[in-house]
């Protein structure tokens, strides 16, 4: 998705410049929500505020909104015919594989932009405990996702807190 | 009342879905679960469905979920419900962007936090997908043998990017077109049809 958005607004439109496009990704994938739909509310308001808004937002909902109902419209019918459940018998382990799959890049990623060292070892790869716990408490424990985000964001503040008051004592 | 527990559902998502794309699934998978709004199955389903069509997955969950409890009322709803928390946040912060940007770069408590959410969002994903790890979406082993062969190429272009430089290469593009999840669900889709008719 964000390619085509940079192509549309940067490349074509110029709304927006190559500087103002990195911090726009970077607020879009720090606030919560979707990214499309973030990225649309930033460009609108910078093109024309309120009006701008509103059309960029329907622009990036309206497709998906129109196409999904359609198919729901008509799918719970196409469910029943054989053929249609025979393909998603097999589409069905595909989708969980699509998910599973980036987990990999999305890990390696997250590594190389985080640091944890305590005299010169790496202890970076410890970061993947909090996956770890964070999947096995919503799989295993029926946890709510919505804590578990909390939860690290609570614990990361009180983490950082801690050391730099240690920082200030050593001083 | 299934109005308001649409709405409030779809705004707690749109409010705490960091991350983007895969990372919304958990919440949305735990929220649907908990009304009975939709089986495993057909949550499977729809996230099939999303992967096909284009526009983002949060918009199309929001929107057959909201159809099939509630019509096309729902649906508007729900998908509204799931803008709502982005456009009060984003606009506040298209507002107060450089006071924001003034007081937010290079702020440890800031950046640390977005930094450890990554791994939990890596780890929202990864349940996700153990949820939906179950007899009704596996039902044979021939269900294993997709699920590898489906994972082995959406990963085979990572692989290989890292070995060798050819990301503009003939043979990369190739790499990069066979690991399309479009291309890889409709072939499943054949061979599902194909084994079980």
């Amino acid at each position: 998705m964000l390619p085509l958005i940079q192509r549309e607004v940067v490349d074509r439109k110029r709304w927006i410049d190559e500087e103002e496009y990195l911090n726009m990704i970077a607020l879009a994938q720090a606030a919560p929500g979707l990214i499309a739909v973030n990225s649309a509310i930033f460009i609108g308001w910078r093109v024309g505020g309120w009006r701008g808004v509103c059309g960029a937002v329907l622009g990036a909902v309206l497709p998906s909104f129109l196409i999904i109902l359609a198919i729901a419209m008509v799918f719970s019918d196409w469910k029943e015919l054989p053929a249609v459940e025979a393909a998603f018998k097999g589409i069905r382990p595909a989708v969980v594989a699509l998910i599973a799959a980036p987990l990999f890049k999305l890990a390696k990623s997250a590594l190389k932009n985080s640091e944890f060292r305590i005299q010169h070892t790496d202890f970076r790869a410890l970061y993947l405990l909090i996956s770890l716990a964070a999947a096995l408490l919503i799989w295993l424990g029926g946890v709510n996702p919505v804590w578990v985000i909390l939860a690290t964001i609570v614990l990361t503040i009180v983490a950082i807190s801690i050391q730099q008051s240690a920082f200030r004592k050593k001083k | 009342m299934l109005y308001l527990q649409l709405f409030i559902s779809f705004f707690k998502i749109g409010l705490f879905g960091f991350g983007g794309g895969l990372a919304i699934l958990s919440l949305i998978q735990m929220e649907v679960e908990q009304y009975g709004w939709m089986s495993q199955q057909e949550f499977v389903d729809i996230v099939a469905v999303s992967q096909v069509t284009p526009g983002p997955i949060g918009i199309n969950c929001a929107t057959y979920v909201g159809y099939t409890t509630a019509g096309i009322w729902g649906s508007l709803l729900a998908t509204t419900a799931i803008i709502l928390p982005s456009l009060i946040i984003m606009l506040s912060i298209c507002k107060a962007y450089f006071w924001l940007s003034q007081r937010f770069q290079g702020n440890p408590y800031f950046e640390q936090t977005l930094r450890m959410l990554r791994f939990t969002v890596i780890g929202l994903i990864a349940s996700a997908a153990l949820m939906l790890i179950k007899p009704t979406n596996f039902i044979d082993p021939i269900s294993w043998i997709i699920f590898g062969v489906v994972a082995f190429f959406t990963v085979l272009p990572e692989i290989v990017n890292s070995q060798f430089t050819i990301h503009n290469s003939q043979f990369g593009k190739i790499i990069n077109l066979a690991s399309h999840p479009i291309l890889l669900i409709v072939l499943a889709g054949l061979a599902g049809y194909c084994i079980y008719r």
